[in-house]
This record gives C-alpha cells, structure tokens and sequence, in this order.
C-alpha cells in the first residue's frame, strides 16, 4: 500500500524520534511513504483563530501539493473510491487537513478565496479529492492488528503502558477518527498485540494543554499533572503517545511540573511508532530512542520480564463479590 | 341507464372554507359537470354531522341518486361515515367516494383563488372516479374465540387474564422459564413503594390457575399464518427435560446441581443460577428447566446429578423440542422491551469501573430475594456505600444513541434516591436533565424524596472516572457534570454509580414484527393503528400490541394497554364474526402466465398457485388489498377492486380536466 505522506515541521525538530522510527516501521511493514514535495506548515492551532483565510490557504496549499502529486497521472496512488489518501502522524496536522478538506467542501465563499489565493501559486484544490489519515488509523485498520502481531519478534512482555490519545485526534468527528470520540481502544489494542501490559487509563483523550504552556503556565502544569499522577496512580511504566504536541508536554515540561507541584514523576513518553519497532526487533538507534528527555532506558531494561501477578486466585466459597458485567463464572 | 351524482362539499368550519371558496366548488360542479351526470351539488358546513349525513341520505331517496362523491377531509377519517349514510339510504356503499380537499388541498395552500381551482380539480377527479366504482359486499369470516397472547409480563398477564376472565380460551406464550417479565426482577414500585413481588405474584398464580388460560413458558411463536379471525400459529415448545406432570418443583434438583452460571436474564449478571433452574422462588410455572448449553451432562456427558437426586424421577434429558400449532382469532404482542447496553457510553465506566452499576441491576440488589438480600453494596459485597450518585437519562434524549425519553428512568431514580437513603443513609446526588415525574401522585414522589435529602443537580454527567484530582477523590469515583442552574462544573466523589438507563425495544424487535406482519418505527418500536385513538390497534386486522412494545412506559400504563388490548379482542370475539373490506386484488386466470413474480411479492402470503393449471389465484380472506401484485404482474392480469386501472385513469383524467372542457387547463393556469 502507498501513502502521500505529511511529515509536519514538528517531526523535523522535536519529534524527530517520530519520524525516524515512522519511516522505519512503515519499510519494515512494506507502507509506501510518498512524502509531500515542498510541504509547508499546517498553521497549527492558533493561525485559523488570528486570519482564518491565510490560515485555509497555508493548509490548503498542502492538499492542492498532495493532489498534484498523488493524483498525477500513473501515480497509482489513489483509493477505490478515487479519493488519494495522504498520511499525517501529527494530530494537530491530522486534524488541520482534515477541517479543511471538509469546511472547504461546505463554505463556498471560503473555497473560492482560498483557491484565488492558491492560484497565485499555480495551484488549486477539489475539496473530496485527498482523504486524510492519521498514522494511527493507518496501523490499525489498513495493516492491522493481526499482521502486526505477526510481525513481533520481540514482545513487550511485562512493560505496563499508559495508552494516551490526546485530545486532537478524537475529535471534533468530521470522518476518518477513531471508533469513540470519549473512549478511544485502538491504541490500547495496538499495544496489546505488541506483547505490553495495557493499563486502564482515564484521561486518555483528555488535553495535555496543548500551547497553554507558552500562555499560562499553571494552567498547563495542572493539566499536566493530571496525566501523570493517572498514569503514575496506574503503575505505568512508560506513556505512549501518537501526538509530538502532547509528548513534548509530558516530556519536557515533566521536571518542570514536579517542580511546581513537588512531586518526583518520572515516566518517559515514547511514541507508538517506536514502540512497534522495538517490538518488530528494529535497531534501537534507528527509532529514535535517547531522543526522550526522561530518559526510557530503565523503563525498557523491564521488557520480557516475567508478569509479576500469579495466576488469578481461585473463588472462595464465602466470597461474597458480585460478577462484573459480561463475566464468566 | 344514466348515472345520477351528489356532489357534497364540505366547509369542514373554517378548516376547508378559510381557504377554499366551498360554494364556488359546489355551484361550478353543478354546472360544469352537469353532463357527467351531476344532478345536485351541495356545500354544508360540516357534512360529517348528522344533519350533513342526513342530507345525503335524503337526496338519495328524493332524488334517486345512484353516487355520490363527498369533497371534505382524508378518507383516512371520514371515509366509512359517509359510507354508513349511504347504506342507510339504501345506496351501496361502495359507489360512494370521499376526496380529500383538507389534508390535500386548505391545509397546504394559501393561495385562496388556486386552491378553489385545484379543490375543483379534485372533485372533478371523484366524479369520473365514482362512475367506475362497482357496488361491492363486505366479506364475512368467522372468529375464532380463542386469543394468542405473546409475552408473559405485565402487560401481557394483564390482557390475558381479562380475556380468560370473559370466558375465552387464552394461549400465553412466553419465552423464558416463567411468566412475569421484568416487573418480577423489580423491588418496589414507584411512587408509592409497594412491593412488586405482593402486587405481581398474585397475578402470576391467577394465570397459572385459570382454567382458560394455557400458559406456555419456555416456547417462542415460529409461524403466523392467516388472517384476523382465522391465525394458524406454530409455537416451539422448548425442551425443558423437566416432565411437568411428575414434577413437584421441590428444588432439589437446583440444589444439588454442581453447575453455577452468571444469571444475565432475571438476575440482570449480578447473581448466579444453577444449569437447571427456575429464575425465582415464586416462578409460575415452578418446574425448573436446563439450560443445555451450560449443563454439564449436554457438554460432558456425565453429571446427571439432577436425575440422581429427584424424587419423583421427572428428570428427562432425551426431551425434544416440540412444535405446537394453534388456532386463534387473535394476537395480543406484549414482548416488551430490553435495557439500553451501558458499555455503549464508555465514559460512564460501566463494565470497567466496579461499582458503576446499571438501574436493573441495582433492582436485583434491593430485592430482598437477590444476590445480596437487599443489602445495598459495593461490587464486593460487603461494604455499604457513604454517597451515591445517579446518573438519569442514560442512552436516552441523546442524539449518539436514543432521541425519545424512556419515561420511567426519572422515577425509577428517585426511587432508586429513597432506597438508597433508607437503607444505608448515604448521601445521594442525582443528575438529570429534567425531572420528568409527570402522573398522577409522581410530581410528589419527587418532593419527597428531595424532603428526605437526596441532592438534585441538573446536568447531564460528562464522565466518571476513577482518576483523583484533588484531594478527597482518592479512591472514589467521580462523576463530573456542569450544574447548569449554578453554571459550574463539579466532580462529586461518590462510591457507587447507578446508571438509569433507557429503555429500548427488544433486540429481535425487527424479526418479531416480520412474523407477525407489523411494522417498527424508526427507533424499532412497533407502530399502533392511531398514537391517540387507536393505541393498541395495528395495521394489521387482528393483531395488538400492549405494553412497552409500543413504546418505553411504566407499569400503569402497560397494564392499562393490556386491558385495552383485552377489551378490543373481547369485543371482536362477541361479534362472532368480522366484515372485511372487500378491496381485493384478483387474477384473471386467462391472462395469467403462470410466472409467480407475485407468488414471492405478497406481503400477506395470500397468493397461493396450481400448478396444474400453472396459474396464480389470490385467497380473498388473506389479501389486504394493497395493490403490491396488481403493479407487478408483468401480463396485467391481476387488478384490485376500489383501485381497478379503469378507476384510477379515470380519476386522473379528472384530475386533468380532460375529459370535460378542453380549456380547463388553460383557464387554471390564467387563474
């Protein structure tokens, strides 16, 4: 399978942990990455609240680049349905292209300007044309789990892994997101199917605070701190992550936050891309690790050992519990 | 001999005249379709009145009329009224045609001069209509006195009894090992907390002991065929390899039965029952069937404790399921409802989070006979809960899963609220959207459980969740929600969640309605006659449906749709025997080819073939008339009475003013 592929600056810099074990996992799974030429920045998440038309018209300069590229002719990129699909990793990416596809579709006078304005680059974009995926959904429904699961050679085994969503990939729901906007399972099951021990985590679509750092501090660290104290109340060993946004929070603001807060959380955030390499046998050093600023190489040192809980104890005759729903006696 | 023809206007008050220019119609009628044959054309302020009907009836017999056409509202409504008055005249009453110049016409205009025009259009299309209408005679067929009921809860308890009490055999099939539905897994029933058990039981004993009623538990209806007054149905009697007239319904077969099962029917997954069990003490019938796919004997091949240890030797595991066929001339649907499936909002924690539990689950908890004896606790059975929260509205008024209002979760909550406090005086908070407590002695209820302390917060819980934020929520659960009358967000850390859950219609509602030839709205509900005047009725002569079938309702009103249901077959069986609109369609063999593409179409399984003669012939009784087979027959050979194709062009001629003055049209479109 063949995927127009938008990086994003974020995967340039800060995420290049990202990237790097994207690209990786994607050779080693056989996923073309067809890689936009000449990308430019999505706008992020305050351009469209400052100029709403530049900021449809730097997005849009995106998907007009994807469909002349993936919809050149003998591309051989495009879907059943004729739509070429373009592949980000970024949620906030994910979630610009997206919006824009679908209110370029709906807002006439918006479509106009902004193809006005592409056109001064000898551009233009159908709205319906380019369906945009995030990575994730990639994984999950176009390889899926069970192919993944063939592919492990290394399970995660005896790693306890704090699945985290973020807030930007689940919704709003304008098509191509996961199954539920308020409990998402996808990730939870890829790291199953890699071999790690899942942990119930409630603030997984929650927001990490997003750019709140840069505006009001606090703010951010509270939120932060919520997601750490969750996953530290949870025994994670590591949080793993599909957002650069969200993992830059967690990670670098992290000694920040036990700064503020007093407190001594010491969780790495990885991305789930890494985590398929590893549990795919890849070389360590060509998805990235040692990029992290909480350093994950205790957290890893834990993979393959034996799980610590005995088997399940036996049901007492004088135990008075009550079933959980759908259980089996 | 010359047709003669009334044209009758109606004003309908201002419903029709406040648009339409009534006397207009009727002086053009008398006038420019004199030569169809139109001798008198009147307008009245309201026909359907006695006095309009008794103007027809006179002109009848004054004038000689041979039709009449009568300009007024939908068929739907008055059709048979005017009917009825020709008929008394003395004319057919099938040469009688109502059009509809109200829902069709002043109810969907406001151009005054236009609608005049198009209600004359459509008078006109009546008059060429009703010169092709043939008089026709009402087909009679006997009912058959005895009466299927399906569903043994309370509903269909209640229509069951009613009608074994008027001295009618009563069939009541029911699916699982005994009668009492849903009400029987309750505690007390709201608003004024008398025990469900004392006011059902009764009840459930009354069925089990009348001498008209057959109950038949554990068996499923399979077949429906026929006709109002004449159902032929097949009922599978499931195998309960319990003999029934050896057993005692001692129990010991349940005691000494070394297979425990979680209990997901009556015990709603919060107890367990044995692989051979009755679901409650006061079960009726009390013999106790096995669940083969859990009996160890059916998996295994050993165990057979049970046979060991009965008594009488009741105990037959060769038992066969067996097909029963019944003969009844009406069905009484009473299947009720299911709960909505709370792990469908995973953010409330139902299924992950212990102590979130499900409104009929925490029935079976208070119930004194359940798995905990009453005693209200947490999922490990010991400890009592110091706050609880109640979440209202769960899959219900929410455009993610169900838009109606299930009905019952408001006060089943509050009662939830009274339990709860009486019996651990804990602290309960409930969330709701609206209090919705709307009968009689209910808005009360609601009162007095605000009197004894329950907390209400208006607005509907985002999450709960067992992730701590601030101190104090260690451990707890939290419910966050925006209290919309204070404007805020808040967490409440409590220690159980009770979720109220919606009501929505069984999970093989769709193939339940297929069976019997009724049809679900688009929520899966099945659909009555009239949502007002006809309730119970449905579009299928003979069949009713009482209860939450319908729609989601408390107890009063299912057992009032029950004993609706019961008074409408009784009065049916009284009558002995049921006129059928003669609108039929019929073959005419000669042209027939013998292809069967109607065979398959007939909705009502009324078109049976020779195959010596290869050809197809509709059974009159059965067919409803509803034209499917009339515009599929590729030869043209089968054509309906009432909408025969000579009627149906005429009346579009009409409709066209093509056969009266070649100008018509034009005139219309200067207007």
């Amino acid at each position: 399978m063949n995927y127009g592929y938008y990086p994003g600056c974020s995967l340039e810099r800060n995420a290049a942990a990202y990237d790097v074990s994207t690209r990786a996992v994607a050779a080693h799974l056989g996923l073309g990455l067809d890689e936009l030429e000449d990308w430019n920045c999505c706008g992020a998440t305050e351009y469209i609240a400052i100029n709403k038309l530049a900021a449809y018209a730097l997005i849009g300069r995106n998907l007009a680049l994807a469909q002349k590229q993936l919809h050149a002719p003998g591309n051989g990129r495009l879907a059943a349905d004729g739509r070429a699909q373009l592949v980000a990793p970024c949620s906030a990416c994910f979630l610009n292209l997206r919006k824009a596809d679908r209110y370029l579709q709906d807002d006439e006078t918006l479509r106009t300007a902004t193809n006005e304005a592409l056109a001064a680059g000898g551009l233009r974009y159908d709205p319906g044309t380019i369906f945009v995926r995030h990575l994730l959904d990639v994984m999950v429904n176009d390889v899926g789990f069970e192919e993944i699961k063939r592919r492990v050679t290394k399970p995660l085994t005896g790693l306890r892994v704090a699945p985290y969503y973020g807030c930007l990939l689940v919704r709003p729901r304008l098509g191509g997101e996961l199954s539920n906007a308020e409990y998402p399972t996808e990730l939870d099951q890829l790291m199953k199917a890699l071999g790690a021990e899942v942990v119930d985590f409630p603030l997984k679509a929650h927001c990490c605070g997003g750019h709140m750092t840069q505006i009001s501090a606090e703010v951010a660290y509270e939120l932060l701190r919520r997601l750490l104290q969750n996953a530290a109340d949870y025994k994670a060993d590591v949080i793993v992550t599909l957002c650069p946004m969200c993992q830059l929070n967690l990670d670098a603001y992290q000694s920040r936050v036990n700064q503020h807060f007093g407190a001594g959380f010491n969780l790495p955030i990885l991305y789930f891309t890494q985590m398929m390499g590893l549990a795919f046998g890849l070389d360590e050093k060509a998805l990235g690790f040692g990029k992290e600023i909480v350093s994950a190489a205790a957290a890893l040192a834990k993979i393959g050992e034996p799980p610590k809980a005995g088997a399940p104890a036996r049901r007492r005759k004088d135990d008075k519990a009550l079933p959980m729903p759908g259980a089996k006696p | 001999m010359a047709e003669r023809i009334g044209v009758y206007v109606c004003h309908c008050g201002s419903n029709i005249a406040g648009v339409v220019d009534v006397v207009q119609v009727a002086q053009w009628a008398a006038g420019r379709l004199k030569h169809r044959g139109v001798i008198i054309a009147r307008d009245y302020k309201f026909m359907c009145s006695s006095l309009g009907q008794e103007l027809i009836e006179q002109d009848i017999k004054e004038l000689g009329l041979t039709r009449v056409v009568v300009a007024a509202c939908s068929p739907h409504l008055h059709e048979q009224t005017f009917r009825n008055a020709c008929a008394r005249a003395g004319l057919n009453p099938y040469l009688c045609e109502l059009v509809s110049i109200r829902e069709q016409v002043s109810w969907v205009h406001t151009d005054k001069v236009a609608a005049t025009e198009k209600a004359k259009a459509v008078t006109s299309g009546g008059v060429e209509r009703v010169l092709w209408d043939e008089p026709l005679e009402p087909l009679r067929v006997p009912i058959h006195p005895a009466t299927l009921v399906v569903g043994g809860g309370i509903a269909g308890i209640q229509a069951a009894l009613e009608i074994a009490d008027g001295g009618h055999r009563v069939y009541l099939v029911e699916r699982e090992p005994s009668i009492g539905g849903h009400m029987a897994q309750f505690d007390k029933t709201f608003p004024t907390l008398d025990c469900a058990a004392c006011i059902l039981t009764p009840k459930m004993v009354s069925v089990g002991m009348h001498p008209n009623i057959t109950m038949m538990t554990w068996s499923e209806v399979e077949k429906v065929e026929g006709y109002v007054g004449n159902f032929t149905v097949t009922v599978r009697q499931k195998a309960r390899c319990v003999k029934t007239d050896l057993c005692t319904g001692c129990g010991v077969c349940e005691e000494k039965c070394p297979k425990k099962v979680v209990d997901n029917v009556f015990e709603a997954g919060l107890g367990y029952r044995k692989a051979i069990y009755t679901p409650f003490a006061q079960a009726v019938p009390k013999y106790p069937v096995i669940d083969r796919e859990n009996c160890t004997y059916f998996q295994k091949g050993t165990c057979k404790a049970c046979e060991k240890f009965c008594p009488t030797g009741a105990i037959d595991f060769s038992q066969q399921d067996e097909l029963i066929t019944l003969q009844v001339g009406n069905i009484v649907l009473a299947t009720g409802f299911d709960l909505f499936d709370s792990r469908r909002i995973p953010q409330y924690g139902y299924g992950r989070l212990a102590n979130v539990f499900t409104s009929l689950e925490f029935e079976r908890m208070c119930n004194a006979a359940g798995p905990t004896n009453g005693n209200v606790v947490l999922r490990d059975g010991l400890t009592a809960p110091k706050t609880v929260g109640i979440i209202h509205c769960v899959g219900s008024r929410d455009k993610n899963f169900n838009n109606y209002c299930s009905a019952i979760c408001c006060m089943q909550s509050l009662k939830f609220a009274h339990i709860v406090k009486e019996r651990t005086g804990a602290e309960v908070y409930n969330f709701y959207i609206d209090m919705r407590t709307a009968a009689k002695a209910y808005d009360e209820f609601d009162q007095r459980v605000r009197d004894e302390g329950t907390h209400v917060i208006r607005g509907r819980a985002a999450e709960v969740t067992d992730a701590a934020r601030m101190p104090g929520e260690e451990g707890k659960l939290i419910i966050q929600a925006e209290d919309t009358l204070i404007g805020r967000q808040r967490r409440i850390p409590v220690d159980m969640v009770l979720l109220a859950a919606g009501l929505e219609p069984r999970r093989d509602a769709k193939q339940t309605a297929q069976l019997f030839g009724l049809s679900c709205s688009a929520d899966g509900w099945f659909i009555e006659k009239h949502p007002k005047l006809d309730p119970v009725a449905t579009m299928t002569e003979g069949i009713f449906i009482a209860g939450c079938v319908q729609g989601p309702k408390d107890i009063p009103n299912s057992v009032v749709q029950g004993a609706a249901a019961a008074a409408r077959v009784q009065g049916r069986i009284q009558q002995k025997e049921i006129s059928l609109e003669p609108v039929r369609a019929s073959i005419n063999e000669h042209r027939c080819s013998g292809c069967r593409i109607c065979n398959n179409l007939c909705p009502f399984n009324a078109i049976l073939f020779h195959d010596d003669r290869m050809v197809s012939e509709i059974n009159p009784a059965l067919c409803q008339g509803c034209g499917t087979c009339v515009a599929a027959c590729p030869a043209g050979a089968i054509s309906g009475t009432v909408f025969s194709n000579e009627q149906i062009l005429a009346q579009i001629q009409g409709l066209l003013m093509l056969n009266l003055n070649g100008g018509r049209v034009e005139e219309l479109v200067a207007a």
